[in-house]
């Protein structure tokens, strides 16, 4: 295995369509939730906890070598907004194609001839760590990290926020992506036990709402 | 209802360590109506049957004493079993309140309906009051044939109190399968709560839910319900299965209720054979 391609999954520039989305913050600087650099830490810190706590649990029992279908089954559950699932599909086609690309695999080809239409993106990223060899702690390291920069980079371009004060944002997210890396793993560890129960399914509920009328928007500077 | 360890010279029917009750209800088919074998209360829980309504059997929950308290261990067991149409309401708001320390509560529902089966779970809010400390589960086992309406209200706080804590999940399986997990955590503890991602200072947050299999059909279409952002904001969406859920936040409880209001007198109006969701209040 090599450590390396952690980073290389990692990166903002693996080219898995991530860029085109804001993990809601796009909604949230609408709203004035997102203002500053404070207020961006803060809806980070909630996402973090929440859809990115669910993914990276998803990410690491798929890079476990648990079933991507009953894992993708436990993400829609986990996922009660048709807005947020077609995204995640969407994502998760992009992915499907890097991953094949970067990381052959034969459990990849079969998930994507499984789900044309694409997979959960966590449970494509998490597959296509465990094609690359990684283990599932680097899996969900992968997806939280992604959690935090996505609406980090997002509100850097909406607010013009300066690009310094968002990477101190994420610095400052270090503790808690630690935390949610662990837990996450630790969850998917305790599948043979629990079964998928074990997957965290923490929720938000603005999160939820607003990616829902994002949808709506007959125009938006980012796909969601 | 059981009380450990032994009361000493606690004041009756609670101890340091709190309350341990499971309070059951069983609805069956008896002729054309629905009627109700176990209807068994327990400490906190008092159970009053009500006026039936059609062949539906209806139910009652009676606060018999002051619950959950921090140290408390509550359940309830209800069985709609094959065929029969059961509808639970609550008296009261619950408030979840602080016990004698800082040891947290707990709160079961187990909800389980049969084949062609209807269950209604509309109980008045949860009122977390300040200081307060409870986890909160629905565990929800559904027949493939059966139907399920589901609310679920938190309020943080009683009026210009700071929160309690609360961790929620909601788990419900159909035929087997999950159709839906989700967890929630608010108060303070919780990381970023009261962020932008979360509630954003919204103090009410809730959910219906509504499982039907004529939803396999016709799935409802996405609705995006509340005006204004001091009314609150709620959006109804299609599940992944044969369900429909409400999700909702509001600066407070009257505020939520409202909007949950709205959202199922939708499902009234738009959906084929809304039976299931007639009187849903």
């Amino acid at each position: 295995m090599s450590r390396a391609a952690l980073f290389v999954l990692a990166d903002g520039r693996f080219p898995a369509g991530g860029h085109a989305h804001s993990g809601g913050a796009e909604p949230a600087v609408a709203a004035g939730r997102i203002k500053d650099a404070d207020s961006l830490e803060e809806f980070c810190r909630g996402r973090l906890h929440t859809a990115g706590l669910v993914a990276a649990g998803l990410a690491a029992a798929a890079a476990a070598g648990h079933d991507p279908l009953a894992l993708d089954e436990a993400a829609d559950a986990r996922t009660p907004v048709q807005a947020l699932r077609t995204t995640a599909r969407k994502l998760g086609r992009q992915m499907m194609r890097a991953a094949r690309a970067t990381w052959p695999s034969a459990e990849l080809d079969a998930l994507s001839a499984a789900r044309p239409r694409g997979a959960h993106q966590p449970v494509v990223l998490g597959l296509a760590a465990r094609s690359a060899g990684l283990a599932p702690l680097d899996a969900a390291y992968a997806v939280a990290y992604e959690t935090v920069s996505g609406p980090a980079t997002a509100a850097v371009r909406l607010l013009s926020l300066d690009p310094f004060d968002a990477t101190a944002v994420l610095a400052r997210l270090a503790p808690d992506l630690d935390r949610t890396a662990a837990a996450a793993a630790a969850a998917a560890g305790r599948i043979p036990e629990e079964g998928f129960d074990a997957l965290p399914a923490a929720s938000a509920p603005l999160l939820d709402i607003t990616a829902q009328q994002h949808a709506a928007w007959p125009v938006r500077l980012f796909a969601s | 209802m059981t009380l450990v360890p032994p009361p000493a010279a606690a004041a009756p029917g609670r101890t340091a360590v709190g309350v341990r009750a499971t309070a059951r209800i069983t609805a069956t088919v008896g002729g054309t109506a629905t009627t109700l074998p176990v209807l068994d209360g327990d400490g906190p829980f008092e159970l009053r049957r009500l006026r039936s309504h059609g062949s539906e059997a209806r139910v009652c929950i009676v606060g018999a004493m002051s619950a959950p308290l921090g140290g408390d261990r509550l359940r309830i067991e209800a069985t709609a079993q094959q065929g029969a149409a059961l509808h639970i309401t609550s008296a009261a708001a619950t408030l979840a309140l602080r016990g004698p320390d800082s040891e947290h509560a707990t709160y079961d529902v187990h909800l389980t309906a049969g084949e062609h089966a209807q269950l209604h779970w509309l109980p008045k809010p949860l009122i977390c009051a300040g200081g307060s400390d409870l986890r909160q589960t629905w565990t929800v086992d559904l027949a493939p044939t059966a139907r399920l309406v589901l609310r679920e209200e938190q309020i943080l706080g009683r009026t210009g109190e700071s929160p309690g804590h609360v961790a929620t999940r909601l788990t419900v399986r159909r035929g087997g399968r999950t159709l839906l997990d989700q967890q929630a955590e608010y108060g303070p503890g919780a990381p970023g709560w009261d962020g932008p991602a979360v509630l954003a200072g919204h103090r009410a947050a809730g959910q219906l839910l509504i499982v039907d299999p004529v939803f396999e059909e016709t799935p409802l279409e996405v609705q995006l319900l509340g005006g204004s952002p001091e009314d609150g904001q709620a959006v109804l969406t299609p599940l992944a299965g044969p369900a429909a859920l409400v999700t909702a936040v509001a600066p407070d409880g009257l505020r939520l209720r409202h909007l949950l209001d709205t959202a199922q007198a939708t499902f009234r109006r738009t959906v084929p054979g809304a039976s299931a969701i007639r009187e849903g209040r």
